[in-house]
């Protein structure tokens, strides 16, 4: 007979209620975790979506992402003249506070000529940009439902497409417009601004300007070479999205992961001490019947099972609880939460180690119970 | 005569050190044979309990002979595991509030005692029933002991004592918390199981309305044998 789950059984509500308390504790540490993993996520998404071998950027900067980066439109041409490279775009990326129906809505946008690199590979709804100017293809975080309108600068854009996942490393929604209109919108000057640099002498100045151009490379084309070729050009350097990847987890999103991890890690050890509190009352409950068990010959192994098995238990039913309440959750939360099955099991692992290591402290007290205690001192 | 089952010979137990030394058994000898059911007496301080765990196997005499059926406990030849396996297999236990686990029905608490022992649970579950049923309640058997009157409570635990045909049954105040008819019961039961399996009953007792069920009552003060009758 199984003494652990009898004793759960006899006292079911109080496990219950014991079990849903720690599944909210775990519940947010898992959170923290799937927060983290977010974090990771939404750095690499844009990046992942333009499926790009190589990232051309200002010369002596680390752009677009980490740093800002402007070179001119036209080296996509160069690039896509540099041997390996089948495909090239200019893209720019800017962060603005775009006219909703809804009120402000804070954006990245991303500027891309349309069957070149730079746009997303497919929509989840509607269609890809096509020619027209003032078409937007926006992700599902912008709430921008299809048809609908949004001013950015003096002009409106409609949303012809919607996707799902894109999001900038700070969080923001992806919003994909032709490179024509995001030039504009970054690189021209305002009319009274314009009138005061032409009467400078200096023109309005020209805006075939972009922060990145993107290649795709050739199957077996060694995206360091080019990349060493690019910098023939002074005004040029090139990173591999290898390289544009490990910055984007390393140095963009950083401080942000090691903030999450630190919590995360403070939370998993809070989770251990309230376990360990738990089992440990858990177990001095038992105080009398621990006595007799060993007055009328259980072992230490039977004794350390009843207790071992209770924690096992206990953070099982936490774990499932807390894993139940992320999913139930998650889609409130303005960030990416991603718990997949890796970090499910990993969580699940921890959570194991943490009731093994909860239950130490209560296995010990438990042998130390005298059994004499049973025959009332 | 044959070997008595319990034998206690010149025990001594000392409690603290120094000024605040306390003699709780002072050269007690005692012994207990086959069949035979010995009370225990004595007032509060007396040594009763002290001399109870000494015969449970629970505590260490600091000298004297304590052998079990012809066999010599704490003489360092037995380990703590050793002696665990002596209180399953040999020593029954009693207690006053029964201390059946809450969390098992009556045949559970039975059974218990002998799936600890390596009896596989179905063998233990039956053998169970049917110690309920010699004991009169067999009807309770899957109640829980919350659900158990102090009497048929006290039943489970002595059926749970008898799970493995124990030689030493030892039973502190069994009898404190039920009414003098039960009591009566009780103490009937244990003289019942004595003579049946041969075993010997050490019974710690304050209720002087069951004195008579015993074959002799030792009394004790002060960690001496005051008298033997």
């Amino acid at each position: 007979m199984n003494l652990a789950l009898a004793d759960i059984r006899h006292n079911l509500a109080r496990f219950l209620m014991t079990s849903v308390g720690l599944g909210l504790l775990m519940g947010v540490a898992l959170a923290m975790v799937g927060i983290y993993q977010g974090v990771v996520s939404e750095a690499l998404a844009l990046s992942r979506s333009m499926r790009a071998d190589l990232w051309v950027v200002e010369s002596g900067t680390r752009g677009p992402f980490a740093e800002s980066s402007r070179i001119p439109g036209d080296v996509r041409e160069i690039v896509a003249r540099l041997p390996g490279v089948v495909a090239s775009g200019g893209i720019t990326l800017q962060t603005v506070e775009a006219a909703s129906t809804r009120g402000p809505l804070r954006v990245q946008i991303i500027g891309f000529e349309p069957g070149r690199p730079g746009g997303p590979q497919a929509v989840e709804a509607g269609r890809l940009l096509g020619g027209s100017r003032y078409e937007i293809i926006a992700d599902a975080r912008a709430r921008l439902p299809l048809g609908s309108t949004i001013g950015i600068g003096n002009d409106l854009y409609t949303v012809v497409g919607t996707t799902r996942g894109l999001v900038a490393s700070g969080g923001d929604p992806l919003i994909f417009m032709s490179l024509k209109d995001s030039q504009a919108i970054q690189f021209q000057l305002a009319p009274p601004a314009a009138r005061r640099a032409i009467a400078a002498g200096g023109g309005s100045g020209g805006t075939d300007t972009v922060n990145a151009v993107i290649a795709r490379l050739a199957d077996g084309a060694d995206a360091d070479k080019v990349a060493t070729l690019t910098t023939r050009w002074k005004h040029l350097s090139a990173l591999t999205d290898a390289e544009q990847s490990d910055l984007l987890t390393r140095s963009v999103v950083n401080r942000a992961r090691v903030q999450l991890g630190i919590f995360t890690v403070v939370l998993l050890f809070v989770s251990a001490v309230i376990i360990a509190l738990i089992i440990y009352t858990m177990t001095m409950d038992k105080l009398r019947e621990i006595a007799t068990l060993k007055l009328i010959g259980a072992t230490d192994g039977t004794i350390i099972g009843l207790v071992l098995q209770q924690a096992l238990i206990l953070g099982g039913t936490g774990f499932v609880s807390g894993v139940a309440l992320v999913f139930l959750v998650r889609d409130g939360f303005p960030r990416t939460v991603e718990l997949g099955p890796e970090e499910i099991a990993f969580m699940a692992l921890v959570t194991t180690g943490i009731c093994i290591l909860g239950s130490l402290l209560s296995i010990r007290a438990a042998l130390r119970i005298d059994p004499q205690q049973a025959l009332g001192g | 005569m044959s070997k008595p089952l319990v034998d206690l010979a010149n025990i001594s137990k000392t409690f603290g050190t120094g000024d605040t030394v306390v003699r709780a058994l002072d050269n007690v000898s005692l012994s207990v044979g086959a069949g035979e059911v010995v009370g225990l007496k004595g007032p509060s301080g007396s040594g009763k309990s002290t001399l109870l765990n000494v015969v449970a196997c629970i505590l260490a005499p600091d000298s004297g002979r304590f052998e079990i059926d012809g066999e010599a406990i704490w003489d360092g030849s037995y380990r703590i595991s050793d002696l665990r396996r002596l209180r399953r297999e040999r020593i029954g236990f009693i207690f006053q509030f029964h201390n059946l686990l809450p969390f098992l029905d009556a045949v559970d608490n039975v059974a218990l005692a002998m799936t600890l022992a390596g009896t596989e649970r179905t063998a233990a579950r039956k053998r169970a029933r049917e110690l309920l049923d010699y004991l009169q309640v067999g009807k309770r058997a899957d109640a829980m002991p919350s659900r158990l009157s102090g009497g048929e409570a006290q039943r489970v635990a002595i059926a749970r004592a008898l799970a493995n045909r124990p030689r030493i049954i030892l039973a502190d105040e069994p009898t404190a918390a039920l009414d003098s008819e039960r009591a009566r019961v009780v103490m009937d039961l244990l003289r019942q199981v004595a003579v049946e399996q041969s075993a010997a009953v050490l019974v710690v007792t304050h209720d002087e309305k069951i004195f008579d069920r015993f074959d002799r009552m030792v009394s004790l003060r002060d960690g001496r044998i005051e008298s033997a009758t």
